[in-house]
């Protein structure tokens, strides 16, 4: 048993330094110091008190999508759709606050509508993916990818057309809120405590709920063999169409923080690919709850850090997510290999499990 | 409009569909053979770049046309490779395949970015060029395009008339029954991944080399065609023809849609170039609602005369996927 924790351990040491090494070489290929390369990634991160601003900012979108996605990967779903629900959570958000900003409606009030207005609007959506999926059979990877590209061209329909700042439409989104309209950010900086306390929350909660409840356990049963489950009695499409709604108002949620603690506005693109960021956070810890936080963390870090990548030695800040898909990558194929690894003859005859 | 601007404007339709058929036909053929391979979205990305670079440096448009081709073989065999002989997700993979090609292609083609480089030249087939319509609208066009054509009816041909296609649908559908029938499966799965994903790398080159004449980063437009290549794949049917159709429907809403753009300066053009993804979801609906068993039951309920045309109907749309799709085969 030691020893296979071992293996385990080995594996996956072993699958991230491939990782590095590939990416190590990469950069080595585009004419780039390695090292100073990856050291001015962990500067951009932690380097400044600015820094470790940004960083927690970018931190809470990605804990609230990845939250999300794990309750669709606990009911053996594939919600790519993720990042549409996103999008239409910011929108929603961004209705409720243009059409309130100028009632009288305490300020404060307004913004906790937007936020539930924007957990509706992922929920929207979700639910349109979840019921193409129960009532057409409309598998949930294509219908989520339909809807991502059209929640994409309402945004930039909304931002050009009906929403449009005075004057022209723009690329740079709608007229921003009034600052009364932000949620409220510690003194001096951008960064709210109401943003990051909501989405640490969401990551919390759903921790709770796959480990401790009955529900979670259900659910879970659902996304392991829904044919058992629902012979045992579970109402299995009821289950897969509460986890898209949980889901789409989670990441609905983050659309809404997007507007109302991050850009002030609503603008094309405003879902920054957080939600396929929160599936690869998920892939990456095996879609173990608890892990959710610290690695969402350290993804966000290497978001915020490539920033200066582009700075300094000009290279493209998609370099974190060639460094984010490659570490989730070959985790993947390392899990492989150690199963294979421990099943086959070849693996030493201790780690063959006794029968 | 006049008929010379129309039949123009319609052969351009073919060509521009050229990609998508490489990318859909590719991954028809690696889904007959029970594979999944998700990637493609970064995959045509990567192959874009990478064939750009390749003709770029050495001046040589086969040599481009190569590393596409090469780029999309290798991106499968590690679809391959994992599902096959790891077990892992094939969705998973493909999907983690799909961010990273295209991250790769964002990052390593920063400095062939707006460069002019070498492009396919067009090349009007003698004799039947100068056939009246059919000529301006099929045969004037470039090599790739060309190559498309035949590729849809080699695919068909392949899969539906010759015995090692049937062993192709077999180990896609019965990978047992195939297995005693003598076919390797896995190694057959592994060839067809990768002959699949070569297919679809040509999908780079075609817009880098010559729809797009280069490469333009973010502005390239590319992003998102191989999801629309997938949901094309199961519009599809998994029949070669019947993809076709889907592509060059696809094209055509597409250059609709432009031509729209100019009547209707009031919508932004990024809206009319998405018009095909909810049209995309719709044909989706149409091809699976008839699997679905609520609408047995619905269909069942209704006067005979009018249930009888809306069966017959769904069922003329209605498309299984291989039975063994994305289900890995133990050979015990």
């Amino acid at each position: 048993m030691r020893k296979s924790l071992w293996i385990n351990f080995g594996f996956q040491a072993g699958a991230l330094l491939v990782a590095l090494v590939l990416t190590t070489l990469i950069l080595v290929a585009v004419g780039a110091p390695p090292f100073q390369a990856y050291a001015s990634i962990l500067r951009g991160a932690f380097g400044s008190a600015n820094n470790l601003e940004s960083l927690l900012i970018s931190w809470s979108p990605l804990l609230l999508t990845t939250a999300g996605v794990l309750i669709t990967f606990s009911a053996g779903l594939w919600n790519i759709g993720v990042e549409g629900q996103m999008v239409l959570g910011a929108i929603f958000a961004t209705w409720l606050l243009r059409s309130l900003q100028e009632s009288g409606t305490p300020a404060g009030l307004i913004i906790a509508l937007g936020i539930v207005a924007g957990a509706f609007g992922g929920a929207l959506w979700a639910g349109l993916a979840g019921a193409l999926k129960t009532f057409g059979g409309v598998n949930e990877i294509f219908g989520g990818l339909g809807l991502n590209f059209v929640s994409t061209a309402l945004t930039i329909y909304l931002v050009f057309g009906p929403w449009k700042r005075p004057g022209t439409g723009s690329m740079s989104g709608t007229q921003p809120f009034d600052r009364v309209l932000w949620l409220p950010t510690l003194p001096d900086m951008q960064l709210s405590p109401w943003a990051l306390g909501i989405s640490l929350l969401a990551v919390f909660g759903v921790y709770i709920l796959l480990r401790g409840t009955h529900f979670g356990l259900r659910l879970k049963a659902v996304g392991k063999n829904m044919k058992a489950a629902f012979l045992l009695g579970v109402p299995t499409w009821q289950y897969n169409m509460f986890a898209f709604l949980l889901c789409g108002a989670l990441a609905g949620v983050a659309g809404a923080i997007q507007v109302t603690s991050v850009y002030h506005r609503l603008l094309p693109n405003i879902s920054n690919g957080y939600g396929f960021l929160g599936l690869l956070v998920a892939m990456l810890i095996n879609y173990q709850a608890i892990w959710a936080a610290p690695v969402a963390f350290f993804f966000a870090s290497l978001n915020t850090g490539s920033v200066q990548l582009q700075l300094l030695y000009q290279l493209d800040s998609s370099f974190s997510g060639v460094l984010q898909s490659f570490l989730v990558l070959l985790v993947l194929l390392g899990e492989g290999a150690r199963q294979r690894f421990l099943k086959s003859n070849w693996g030493p005859r201790w780690t063959r499990t006794p029968s | 409009m006049d008929t010379n601007a129309l039949l123009t404007g319609l052969a351009g339709v073919l060509a521009a569909a050229a990609p998508v058929l490489f990318a859909v036909i590719g991954e028809t053929i690696t889904e007959r053979a029970g594979i999944i391979n998700l990637s493609m979205n970064g995959t045509v990305l990567l192959a874009a770049v990478g064939s750009f670079a390749v003709a770029y440096e050495t001046d040589s448009l086969v040599l481009g046309l190569l590393m596409g081709a090469l780029i999309g073989a290798l991106v499968a065999l590690i679809v391959a490779f994992s599902s096959i002989t790891l077990r892992q997700s094939q969705v998973a993979v493909g999907f983690v395949l799909a961010l990273a090609c295209r991250d790769l292609a964002y990052f390593l083609g920063v400095p062939y970015m707006n460069q002019p480089g070498p492009r396919l030249p067009g090349w009007a087939i003698p004799g039947l060029r100068d056939v009246p319509v059919l000529g301006q609208l099929f045969f004037r066009q470039d090599i790739l395009t060309y190559l498309s054509y035949v590729l849809i009816f080699l695919a068909w041909l392949w899969i539906f008339r010759t015995r090692p296609g049937l062993m192709l649908r077999g180990i896609g559908e019965r990978p047992a029954a195939a297995f005693v029938r003598g076919a390797d499966v896995n190694r057959l799965r592994y060839l067809y991944t990768v002959l699949g994903g070569a297919i679809i790398g040509i999908a780079g080159p075609a817009y880098s080399l010559n729809i797009k004449g280069g490469w333009m980063g973010t502005q390239s437009g590319l992003d998102g065609i191989g999801w629309i290549a997938l949901a094309i794949t199961i519009f599809g049917g998994w029949n070669p023809l019947r993809a076709a159709l889907g592509a060059y429907l696809f094209a055509l809403l597409q250059w609709l849609g432009l031509v729209l753009q100019s009547r209707l300066p009031g919508i932004p053009s990024q809206v009319l170039q998405v018009a095909p993804f909810p049209l995309m979801i719709l044909t989706l609906l149409l091809v699976n609602v008839g699997n679905a068993e609520w609408v047995e039951r619905t269909l069942a309920g209704l006067p005979e005369g009018t249930r009888r045309i809306i069966a017959r109907l769904l069922r003329s749309l209605r498309a299984s996927p291989p039975a063994s799709l994305g289900v890995p085969f133990e050979q015990e």
